[in-house]
């Protein structure tokens, strides 16, 4: 196609064929094919979200229910019972608390030390860029499992076993590579114009990354926090190798789950399952970004 | 000075602003030195650790008694013939639902986004809450026997979970493992199908090809980077399966992170501990080098 064309000689030109029309099928086939995508659609949905709906009946069933048989999936009668029973179970509030702080000074640790990285990864040509994000990519075929034996005898001889700042660090360690390729990810996106006009006008390099780049970039950096935190509230088995009394939320259940009834656990699932409803529901928009673009 | 600023005039202001007489460089790597020291220190020692503990006794010298011991125990062949009849079973399980999954949201279906938050919830889900969400399901007074009551196909329900059942006990495991993990893999070829231009999947339309030819030759080859990426993942996690198989089934079900935690914490050995997270290490390592030469990504798709 001629793509010399001036505004004038188009004139003369004959109209531009239309663009071609979708290919329609015979309806009736298509239909039925549509419907069975939405019944598959459907009956996805309902294998994802059925097991969590029950754990949410288990959890507000008084403790008889519990084993009552056959159960219905409608649930008869509301009760706090077995929550009550397992928030006042000795450790159970202190673990939830435990968890809590661990997570949000992992996330704050994880993007005090991943940030300036992923910076240096978005916004700099350097020597050794490509072997840092190989050694960052590689991080993902170390098991976690290995590194939990020898961080308990560093922690030992620390003087550090068995706290809360144990279990942090290696927390930390499972996140940064994720954090620095999220925030690495999240400075690509935002615009370097933005920041060069800023510099242009008289700010310092440090300034304009304070007044553009940080407030652009922040929900993508919120995200990635989050993202932090939910790796720190589900992670069991560093938890569980790292504390004897300082247990986590899921290190506490974990330790707990061989000699304690069926409700017990059934609300332990429920109260670590609760939070994520939370977390996926606002962070459905990063999904794709953090779970899924990331990870490659 | 007219208000345009010529390219010429941006040139020399970037290079003032950025560069200045240090260059680009030293800057970058002030950048990252907290996070490599923080890798190095307790990633990379602790990985490099873990294979002196495994091999090392308390005296300093090398032995291989701690592995002979792994070996040697009841628990070591069981564990290793689960961990991979596991991996054998959730793996391709999850792969193939996620591709369904993937290819629905991309099928433009009402309310795409409204399945996308239910597909991803397990996201966020940790491997104990599943493996007790799935409890609740199978137990003996659980969801599952009470609906096979209800419908009259059994008469009080079938022990999924004893130990005399180990198939229904491995599929129990299998299902719940495919539940929680099903959603790493979805998100990860969503976004792998996103990156793949519209017009492919069109002008293989226009030519007349059908949908499994579409599928067989444009979208799946040029997701085989992403799929790549999904089994490699998968396959690692795969081999760490831990709270999902303690919350359903103990010990009746072995697996070798289940292992390593026992002899880390209830037998306090962590040389035998640290042999079999390195031998978690080496399946791993090797299911990587596998993945790897097997599905070995042409240039022309990586195209990114």
């Amino acid at each position: 196609m001629a793509t010399t064309t001036t505004a004038k000689s188009a004139a003369s030109l004959p109209a531009p064929v239309p663009p071609l029309a979708p290919r329609r099928h015979p309806s009736v086939r298509r239909r039925l094919s549509r419907g069975g995508l939405y019944a598959l659609a459907i009956a996805i949905t309902v294998f994802m979200f059925l097991p969590i709906y029950l754990i949410v009946i288990a959890a507000f069933s008084p403790k008889a229910a519990v084993f009552a048989f056959p159960k219905s999936v409608i649930p008869r009668q509301f009760s706090t019972e077995t929550l009550s029973f397992f928030l006042n179970s000795t450790g159970v509030i202190g673990s939830i608390q435990n968890s809590i702080i661990v997570g949000i000074a992992t996330l704050l640790l994880s993007l005090v030390i991943g940030i300036p990285a992923g910076v240096a990864l978005a916004r700099f040509a350097f020597k050794g860029r490509d072997a840092f994000q190989i050694i960052i990519l590689s991080t993902r075929s170390v098991p976690v499992v290995i590194l939990s034996i020898p961080l308990a005898v560093t922690f030992i001889q620390w003087g550090l076993y068995d706290s809360l700042t144990a279990v942090v660090l290696a927390h930390t360690a499972l996140a940064l590579p994720t954090t620095i390729l999220v925030t690495s990810s999240v400075f690509v996106s935002v615009p370097r114009d933005l920041e060069e006009a800023a510099l242009t006008l008289g700010c310092s390099p440090l300034g304009a990354f304070r007044r553009i780049a940080l407030p652009l970039s922040l929900p993508g950096l919120t995200a990635a926090a989050i993202f932090t935190f939910v790796l720190s509230w589900n992670e069991v088995f560093a938890a569980t190798i790292l504390t004897v009394r300082h247990r986590t939320l899921p290190a506490q259940v974990l330790s707990s789950l061989n000699d304690s009834p069926l409700y017990y656990r059934f609300v332990g699932g429920f109260v670590l399952v609760f939070p994520s409803l939370i977390f996926i529901f606002f962070m459905r928009r990063y999904l794709l970004n953090l779970w899924g673009r990331v990870v490659r | 000075m007219s208000g345009q600023v010529t390219a010429n005039d941006r040139g020399v202001l970037r290079r003032t602003a950025r560069g200045g007489m240090w260059g680009r460089i030293p800057v970058a790597y002030l950048l990252l030195a907290p996070a490599l020291a923080f890798l190095a220190l307790f990633f990379a020692w602790p990985a490099v650790q873990a294979l002196i503990l495994s091999v090392r006794s308390g005296d300093g010298a090398f032995t291989g008694a701690f592995f002979q011991r792994m070996v040697q125990d009841t628990y070591f062949w069981p564990a290793v013939k689960f961990t991979l009849l596991l991996t054998v079973f959730i793996v391709p399980a999850q792969i193939f639902l996620a591709l369904m999954m993937s290819l629905l949201l991309t099928a433009d279906l009402k309310g795409t986004s409204v399945f996308l938050y239910f597909w991803a919830i397990p996201l966020a889900i940790s491997d104990l809450a599943a493996g007790i969400v799935w409890l609740a399901v199978f137990t003996d007074r659980g969801y599952l026997n009470s609906l096979l009551v209800g419908l009259g196909l059994s008469e009080t329900g079938f022990p999924f979970l004893s130990y005399q059942h180990p198939v229904s006990l491995f599929f129990a495991v299998v299902v719940a493992e495919t539940w929680r993990a099903t959603s790493l893999v979805l998100v990860i070829l969503v976004a792998g199908v996103q990156v793949i231009p519209k017009d492919y999947g069109e002008a293989a339309e226009v030519f007349g090809a059908t949908f499994w030819q579409r599928l067989r030759h444009v979208t799946l080859p040029l997701l085989r980077p992403s799929l790549q990426v999904a089994l490699i993942l998968r396959t690692i996690l795969a081999f760490q399966v831990f709270a999902v198989v303690i919350a359903l089934a103990g010990r009746n079900l072995p697996v070798l992170a289940e292992e390593t935690y026992n002899w880390a914490n209830a037998l306090s050995n962590r040389n035998v501990a640290a042999a079999y997270a390195v031998l978690i290490l080496v399946f791993s390592l090797a299911n990587t080098g596998i993945y790897l030469r097997a599905l070995r990504v042409r240039d022309e798709t990586v195209g990114r």
